[in-house]
């Protein structure tokens, strides 16, 4: 996200960045539920392809990673290899009570965490799973945050005062520990 | 020609859900396979002899997202009976009524999936359309689309009410009409016909000596299901039929799968108009459970699902072996690959409806001695933390 945020070339990658998001789904540990609400969104009824959003196989074509589930162990370092696939900039959707804390698997020996523990996440949806509106409403206001993070220029913005833990500049200080 | 090995997954464009297959082809054909299934062990066993039985259940219920309810009915089942509790009719109905939508609505989604497998995205937009009316007569009956958390021990925690009764009735003649669409389709579709026929072929013989359970088995004749041959619930009760096929291909287990839908609807139609009245629940049940082992099976929508439970005395398990049905499938994957196209993979693999969510196990071995023992929760955090570094920060 460097370069002037006005400028026509940035003006128009935003323009058809925001128009039509493609989304690439990471199942790091999750019980199905949410992978397969997701899947429901791209069906008939729900049809998040009228938002311009493509669910895509390869990270490397991804603008947003929605990644379901605790982080297990053995996942946790793959997460991040994905996550560091996508090319800039990059938006994370923690979806679901266990992608937020952990859910019914905190504290499990072979979870890790949450998602935010390995990469950093710029938005969580609640349920467990959470229904595919819920999931579709969470996609568009990640939109929404993209324009809002455009202009602002940069992610920086959005950090408190003193938010020192989950640095973006350093996502892989857990993962790198736990990496086999 | 020298074998070459293709590496598919954990992350993969192919893939729903993180495996590792290890495919040694010879040019075109495929020679073995190797898997690795453990990406999302969490450890749910573990986890579950440290909760007690009402803590424990909505743990069971996310072993697997697809089938929550087999895994809590299971589990409440074997403790009902080792506690010696009669679950009132009514209870019993509504927790059949909940299994056969549930089965409903995983046949859906795997019908749905295996056309998207063979590039047929018409029938993935038809199933899952129909799939939401399946979804929404659950939502409206437990208030969930998936994790219904419909059991508890000694019952069901929620009644049905004469509107939902009612609006399940309605949803069913359409849901009918469109299974006998499937019915037909899958006789004469020659996208179907020509890619699942003869494809991923496995014999009665293989079935029984690879142990392989559910759709998977009922495709290559083996007449076998829990649900008739150690009835529970109310499945003796109730009139209905085991579907089975003779070709042992994927056809075969479509075949299988659309005439299990029509059956599924046929029991849940029974079950709501023969809704017995009286209590859902028995008004106390006892917290511990006496000591005992118990094995109880329960036949999910993927096949035969085996509960192993011991109690102690307490209101926790003693030990908890869930043996899913996907486990018990994956050998007859690795035997229905061989010989068979590259390209045939997806579709194979589907054909068995894998559920890795459920799938990853561990063991305790010695690697001196190969002997196998028991670990205790702390030995095995610290173990786990030794093996993988050390513990997140939060």
């Amino acid at each position: 996200m460097t370069g002037d945020p006005q400028s026509l070339s940035q003006r128009l990658a935003t323009w058809a960045r925001v128009k039509s998001p493609w989304v690439t789904v990471f199942n790091s540990g999750a019980c199905n539920a949410c992978d397969i609400e997701i899947i429901a969104c791209l069906m008939p009824r729900f049809d998040v392809e009228r938002f311009g959003i493509l669910a895509k196989g390869s990270p490397r074509h991804a603008d947003i990673l929605i990644v379901t589930g605790a982080v297990t162990r053995k996942q946790a370092s793959r997460l991040l290899r994905v996550w560091e696939q996508i090319p800039e900039p990059k938006y994370v959707i923690a979806c679901g009570a266990c992608g937020a804390g952990g859910g019914v698997f905190q504290g499990l020996y072979h979870v890790v965490g949450d998602v935010g523990t390995v990469i950093p996440v710029d938005m969580y949806v609640a349920g467990c799973p959470p229904r595919p509106d819920e999931i579709i409403n969470a996609v568009v206001a990640c939109l929404n945050l993209m324009k809002e993070d455009l202009a602002q220029g940069g992610k920086e913005w959005r950090r408190k005062a003193g938010d020192t833990d989950r640095k973006e500049t350093t996502p892989g200080t857990v993962a790198k520990d736990v990496r086999v | 020609m020298a074998e070459v090995m293709v590496p598919i997954g954990p992350q993969h464009p192919a893939l729903k859900e993180p495996v590792n297959f290890r495919i040694y082809v010879e040019g075109e054909k495929i020679v073995r396979l190797e898997l690795d299934l453990s990406y999302n062990h969490r450890g749910i066993e573990k986890a579950a002899e440290e909760r007690n039985f009402i803590r424990v259940l909505p743990l069971l219920e996310r072993v697997c997202g697809i089938c929550s309810h087999s895994h809590a009915t299971a589990f409440v089942k074997g403790i009902e009976e080792i506690m010696g509790l009669e679950v009132p009719a009514r209870g019993q109905y509504i927790r059949t009524i909940i299994a056969e939508l549930e089965r409903m609505h995983s046949h859906l989604l795997w019908l749905g999936v295996a056309a998207h497998e063979i590039g047929f995205n018409t029938l993935l937009m038809w199933t899952w359309r129909d799939r939401e009316a399946v979804l929404d007569t659950l939502e409206e009956m437990s208030g969930n689309r998936v994790h219904y958390n419909m059991n508890e021990i000694g019952g069901v925690r929620l009644d049905l009410s004469e509107k939902q009764v009612e609006a399940a009735q309605q949803r069913l003649p359409v849901l009918e009409e469109r299974i006998a669409q499937y019915v037909d389709m899958v006789s004469h579709q020659e996208t179907m016909l020509l890619r699942f026929r003869g494809v991923g072929k496995l014999s009665k013989e293989e079935i029984l000596k690879y142990g392989t359970v559910g759709p998977t088995a009922r495709a290559s004749g083996v007449d076998y299901d829990v649900r008739r041959d150690d009835p529970y619930l109310v499945y003796d009760e109730v009139p209905w039929n085991v579907v089975t096929d003779s070709s042992g291909d994927v056809y075969g287990r479509t075949k299988v799968r659309i005439g299990e839908l029509s059956e599924s609807l046929k029991i849940v139609r029974h079950c709501i108009e023969n809704l017995p009245g009286g209590p859902i629940r028995v008004t106390s049940a006892p917290k511990a459970a006496p000591k005992g082992e118990i094995l109880s099976r329960y036949e999910a929508p993927r096949g035969e699902l085996a509960h192993f439970i011991r109690t102690n005395g307490t209101d926790k398990a003693d030990r908890l072996d869930i043996r899913t049905p996907t486990l018990a499938n994956w050998t007859s994957v690795a035997k229905a690959l061989v010989n068979q196209n590259l390209a045939d993979i997806p579709v194979i693999v589907a054909a068995i409806d894998p559920c890795l969510s459920c799938t990853s196990r561990m063991t305790v071995i010695d690697t001196g001695t190969m002997a196998q023992g028991s670990i205790s929760w702390e030995e095995l955090v610290r173990k786990c933390r030794a093996r993988y570094g050390t513990e997140v920060q939060p």
